[in-house]
């Protein structure tokens, strides 16, 4: 297996699971804040980017976009999806931690299947069509 | 209106992707440097696939967005993860991955996660 590009593609995952995390947060928290339904009005989506937090989270979501093009360069898709997968654990744990959500014993148990299935499959060649050159 | 969200998101969020992890694999490998993500602009601005994706994100971003506003994060983020199951099948048929028994079964566990994880 070539290191080198194993570490890269773990590096980006983490790169990119700390980023989407941080930015879906700043979202929420931004836009539950503004005052007219999102859904309703499709004019306050402009007006909702001029919230900080709106505006950090769209920074983070768009960078982390980024890193997962980058990564699904060097990756297969079906092994980025679940092994990203660890990021809606950390969604849950942020809820809990910053929006105060509920967090049950059943999402306890969710965060452990997650991280077994991620386990499982971080044990497979993570790219099996290859060409990657370029870079 | 919570599902219809649900439905664009999933929709929009598979077609991105599939269309992402094609032609990125053809573009070759790229960085988050600096210079990279100016390579990276440029080879989606020169790319159709891509920025059809980008196209496809936005509706999947926009539709998010109005589903975090109104329902918790801790729903929202799971159930938006349907779109799993679709791109896992269609990486296996259409973009010619191999998701063998340990990629499935790890892929399933995982599912199992998310769905439990929006109980």
């Amino acid at each position: 297996m070539d290191q080198p590009r194993t570490a890269r593609t773990y590096l980006l995952v983490l790169l990119f699971i700390g980023l989407r995390g941080c930015g879906n947060l700043m979202l929420a928290w931004g836009t539950k804040r503004l005052p007219a339904a999102l859904s309703v009005h499709p004019a306050a989506y402009l007006q909702s980017m001029l919230d900080p937090a709106v505006a950090a989270g769209i920074a983070m979501l768009i960078f982390s976009l980024f890193t997962r093009m980058a990564l699904l360069s060097i990756a297969d898709l079906s092994f980025v999806l679940p092994v990203t997968a660890v990021g809606y654990v950390l969604a849950a744990a942020l809820g809990k931690v910053f929006l105060h959500e509920e967090v049950t014993a059943f999402r306890w148990l969710a965060a452990f299947l997650i991280f077994a299935g991620v386990a499982v499959v971080g044990s497979t060649p993570q790219n099996t069509t290859k060409e990657v050159p370029a870079k | 209106m919570k599902w219809l969200l649900v439905a664009i998101t999933v929709v929009a969020t598979a077609l991105a992707d599939l269309l992402q992890s094609y032609e990125l694999k053809r573009a070759g490998e790229q960085s988050v440097s600096a210079r990279g993500i100016a390579r990276l602009a440029v080879t989606v601005a020169r790319r159709r696939y891509l920025i059809l994706s980008i196209v496809c994100y936005a509706f999947s971003f926009f539709a998010f967005m109005a589903l975090v506003q109104s329902q918790p994060l801790s729903f929202a983020v799971p159930v938006s993860a349907a779109s799993f199951i679709l791109e896992t099948v269609a990486a296996k048929l259409l973009l010619r991955e191999q998701v063998g028994p340990r990629r499935a079964a790890g892929t399933l566990l995982v599912l199992g996660g998310i769905i439990l994880l929006a109980r």
